[in-house]
């Protein structure tokens, strides 16, 4: 574990992931799995749990999604090794043989790409569970297993559990993060640190024991609102008595900050290796040449005794799309190794979202990227209905249709725009889309009341309808006004010589190694694998539409930006077909299926639902113990999890192609830090 | 391989042509409404038609905002019947996300039993996110979003140098209403005329030409009630702020109740 090294060193010689977890005790003695955790009542999921390959009961709709692989795994590695989860998924009581199952669910069963990993506590029965989600890039559902680990006493980490690093090297960033915020140690980690909060913090926010400062109650609504109506205002407590936690022995009077030691150290650990005095490869020098040169007596590598040198670019850098800080090595102008700081952003989305009733959690999803609310919100919106076995109307369906390609354009032409400006053009070209993109948000304002938190969605429908005037609106910006624009934009760039100089080639990531670090997105399209969640694994009413995923596979800048070109047109395409189809199929005021609640109960169960967003695939994993609150709220983000291939994107370019790279990435800081 | 640098050239004309558009696009409309500064210019210039320039000079010119636009809650005002349409059910303070609404209750002095109208009414407004959600769940149609986006004052002209908003600062009659949410009000008024057609028992007091004389609600936003429909529910609500008038905006000393909305006409103008 090179720097960084977590509070509390591994237990010698305690074999941790070989001892059985004590939580998996009660499994292996119940005949029935554990009940749902938490859940007031938990019989009619546990009751359809055993029989999981058989249609689950109807008492339980969130159980019923159940992938048939399952039973292969089970039949391979025998009820020794797996165990049923009580909802979704399998519970892998082994640890030992956790990389074993995972390779052989990688390789045999070719789930290829690690979609979700993320971790949930359940103190009742003192188990904290890590939960992974795997997928296979040709499409189908999803695979869910968990590993259990006895949940520790106090602040303490838990026990290791085996990283998935070297089975899916995409797991890096999101062990870091279940790390960070459960205390879930994982061996084999390369780089084992806290990833979105301070590295002096103290306690791990996700855990369901921990408050944040100003806590005031488990669960929303507050007490204190109604009837009482005796609210103190948040400032007008103190915070420091009994709210914040330092870690032992901390004075916060005489500290002194040196929160970057450990990221500054594990960098320069590897220099040695490569002090060639230039940089070993991509420095416009293949190693032979560099041979030549000190043969001929050019170069004499002892007398070009150069350093390199650590940069911090960002958090405040107009490239970087936000708060994020690339601390970059470089050997001249060459990046020989990059890390990402991150967690300027972080409010603990998560946590928030397991205070809010399910209602309360949509316009904060409008948060997460706020370029693409629209479509974070279906995302949420689909994977409760999912959970509660509801259908929205189809006036619902295709306003929802409607309203996400809306946002994708937009949001590529956003990103297209911003790309640009790390180009060089400086605000020409992006003022020229945002103008575009503009018009789309007056809609969005029109129809739902705001430009990005637009707050649209609700469950079974949405929640208002297009007017007349909306709708011609809607037609002229989907029929004439956005294909002239798209046509322009490919006009006015896409031959370029500039564009193309700097975008070809750089930053490429071929398409295996874009699916190992589960790469989703258009980013991933543009290397070469056509996978589009709206195709692989369809939600809402896209079977209705005639379109295409299109691909390229040249995996670099340029593929990228023309592939969200073609992408546009592709949502075009959809939205063409909608407004045509909506005005003819489908009842207008019908928005809303059932009656229209606010105090949703979703029934206890669990579930994985994803959609694509504009920036890639973005998941939520949610658990219900049938309260009027999410237990378990994880946002699976694509832009936090695009970045983790960024440092192989950008090892051997040049310092000025990182920004391109990451413009091409286009991620928004809102959801990766969440 | 088309030469070198056509790319760029090409790029370049289409800035030009970009360049030009803008003035080309404002020389049509010269001598027209739509060419001075001014709503029609912002809403001309703003259309997915135009090809030329879309920005406009704000504050000298402003987009008008559409009646589904959301910002910073207010609560309504029933002219009619003069009362607070609010019930202190408490729905919107449960419904709402950061939970920036608080609400004190009106107790009966005597039997101790609370009493629906609410005694005082909050919204901080420094934490309250314009979801909207109080407005669109609220069963009295007594909590509305505002379209008013220019919400800065000064910090001395607050209460307690604070942006908590209490009940007078909240409180707009329903006429300020029917200017701003138009279609909203056409609906309401429908529902209220059906409901009152429908309990046809008691006093057979004809009275249904008033709600279809207040169809039109945009041009005629308050409904010519008969002097009948007052008598019923008529208790002046016990313990609060005494109703102010109906035209003005209440507690119009504090800033962010007096200003009139933004493109809307003066309320019972």
């Amino acid at each position: 574990m090179p720097g960084g090294a977590p509070p509390g060193a591994r237990p010698p010689g305690a074999a941790a992931p070989g001892a059985k977890p004590p939580a998996a005790k009660p499994v292996a003695a119940a005949p029935a799995p554990v009940a749902a955790p938490a859940a007031p009542k938990p019989a009619s999921p546990v009751a359809a749990a055993p029989a999981k390959s058989a249609a689950p009961a109807k008492a339980a709709p969130a159980a019923a999604i159940v992938n048939p692989d399952l039973e292969k795994v089970r039949a391979k590695f025998g009820d020794e090794v797996i165990k049923p989860a009580a909802f979704e998924g399998i519970v892998i009581a082994d640890l030992t043989r956790l990389i074993e199952i995972a390779t052989w669910i990688r390789d045999a069963l070719r789930y290829d790409m690690l979609a979700n990993l993320t971790a949930a506590d359940y103190p009742k029965d003192n188990v904290i569970e890590v939960v992974y989600h795997v997928q296979r890039t040709t499409g189908g559902p999803t695979l869910c297993y968990k590993a259990r680990l006895a949940r520790p006493k106090g602040n303490d980490p838990t026990d290791w559990v085996p990283s998935l690093v070297p089975v899916y090297p995409g797991a890096e960033f999101q062990e870091r993060e279940a790390y960070d915020m459960y205390g879930v140690r994982f061996e084999g980690n390369p780089d084992l640190r806290r990833i979105l909060m301070w590295e002096g913090f103290a306690g791990w926010p996700l855990r369901k024991d921990w408050k944040e400062a100003y806590f005031e109650g488990d669960t929303k609504p507050f007490e204190s609102r109604w009837p009482g109506g005796n609210h103190k205002l948040a400032e007008d407590r103190v915070p420091w008595e009994d709210n914040l936690n330092y870690p032992a022995g901390f004075d916060p009077l005489n500290y002194k900050s040196n929160p970057d030691g450990n990221l500054y150290d594990s960098m320069q650990a590897n220099t040695a290796s490569l002090n060639t005095g230039m940089g070993s490869h991509g420095a416009g020098m293949s190693p032979e040449d560099f041979e030549e040169l000190k043969r001929a007596g050019i170069l004499d590598s002892s007398e070009m005794k150069t350093d390199q040198i650590i940069v911090n670019m960002g958090p405040q850098h107009p490239s970087t799309h936000g708060v994020l800080r690339m601390v970059v090595k470089l050997d001249g102008e060459t990046i020989t190794d990059l890390k990402l700081v991150l967690g300027y952003l972080h409010r603990n989305h998560e946590k928030i979202g397991e205070r809010n009733t399910w209602l309360h959690n949509i316009p904060y999803t409008d948060r997460l990227d706020y370029i693409t609310g629209m479509v974070n919100e279906l995302g949420y919106v689909t994977t409760v209905e999912k959970m509660m076995g509801i259908k929205p109307t189809d006036r619902a369906e295709y306003l929802r249709v409607l309203m996400s390609e809306f946002t994708r354009v937009a949001s590529h032409f956003w990103s297209i725009g911003f790309l640009l400006n790390d180009l060089g053009a400086f605000f020409t070209p992006a003022l020229y889309f945002i103008t575009e993109r503009d018009l789309i948000v007056d809609l969005f304002e029109g129809v739902a009341g705001s430009r990005m938190m637009c707050n649209y969605m609700r469950f079974g429908g949405v929640s208002r309808d297009l007017t007349p005037a909306q709708f011609e609106r809607a037609r002229e910006l989907a029929f004439e006004r956005l294909p002239r624009a798209i046509d322009e934009l490919e006009y006015f760039l896409s031959d370029n010589e500039i564009v193309k100089a700097r975008s070809i080639g750089v930053g490429y990531l071929p398409a295996n190694r874009s699916i190992a670090y589960s790469l989703t997105g258009p980013c991933l399209r543009a290397a070469g694998v056509p996978y589009d969640i709206r195709r692989a694994e369809p939600y809402s009413i896209y079977d209705r539409f005639d379109w295409d995923v299109p691909v390229l596979y040249g995996a670099d800048v340029y593929d990228r930006y023309r592939l969200r070109i073609m992408e546009m047109r592709e949502s075009i395409k959809i939205l063409q077909q909608c407004l045509n189809q909506m005005e003819h199929n489908s009842k207008p005021g019908d928005i809303q299926a059932g009656k229209k609640a606010y105090n949703h109960r979703v029934p206890a169960g669990q579930a994985y639902g994803r959609v694509e967003t504009p920036k890639g695939e973005l998941g939520f994993y949610l658990v219900s113990d049938g309260a009027q609150n999410p237990y378990r709220y994880h946002v699976r983000s694509s832009s936090f999890i695009n970045l983790n291939s960024l440092k192989e994107m950008t090892i051997g370019q040049k310092i000025a192609d990182s920004v391109v790279v990451l413009g091409s990435l286009d991620i928004v800081l809102g959801e990766v830090d969440r | 391989m088309s030469l070198f640098g056509t790319g760029i050239l090409k790029g370049l004309g289409y800035t030009l042509k970009h360049f030009l558009m803008t003035y080309a696009e404002d020389l049509k409309y010269l001598g027209r409404k739509s060419g001075v500064a001014g709503t029609a210019r912002a809403v001309r210039r703003q259309n997915p038609k135009a090809r030329g320039l879309v920005t406009i000079e704000y504050p000298k010119e402003k987009a008008p905002m559409p009646e589904n636009f959301r910002n910073i809650p207010f609560l309504v005002y029933d002219t009619e019947k003069k009362e607070d349409k609010c019930t202190s059910c408490g729905i919107c303070a449960k419904v709402c996300p950061p939970q920036c609404i608080w609400i004190v209750r009106t107790e009966d002095p005597v039997t101790k039993r609370p009493i629906p109208a609410p005694k005082d009414f909050y919204i901080d407004s420094t934490i309250c996110m314009n979801c909207g959600y109080c407005a669109e769940f609220c069963p009295f149609d007594a909590i509305k979003m505002n379209l008013d986006y220019e919400l800065g004052y000064y910090v001395e002209d607050a209460p307690d140098g604070r942006m908590v908003l209490n009940k007078s600062m909240l409180m707009k009659p329903d006429t300020f209403h029917a200017a701003i949410h138009p279609s909203d009000w056409a609906v309401e008024v429908e529902a209220k005329a059906a409901e009152s057609a429908k309990p046809a028992k008691g006093a057979p007091a004809a009275k249904p030409a008033a709600p279809a004389a207040a169809a039109p609600a945009a041009a005629a936003p308050k409904p010519a009630a008969p002097p009948a429909a007052k008598a019923p529910g008529a208790a002046a609500p016990p313990g609060a702020a005494k109703p102010p008038g109906a035209a003005k905006p209440p507690g119009s000393a504090a800033p962010p109740g007096a200003r009139p909305p933004p493109g809307a006409k003066p309320p019972g103008a």
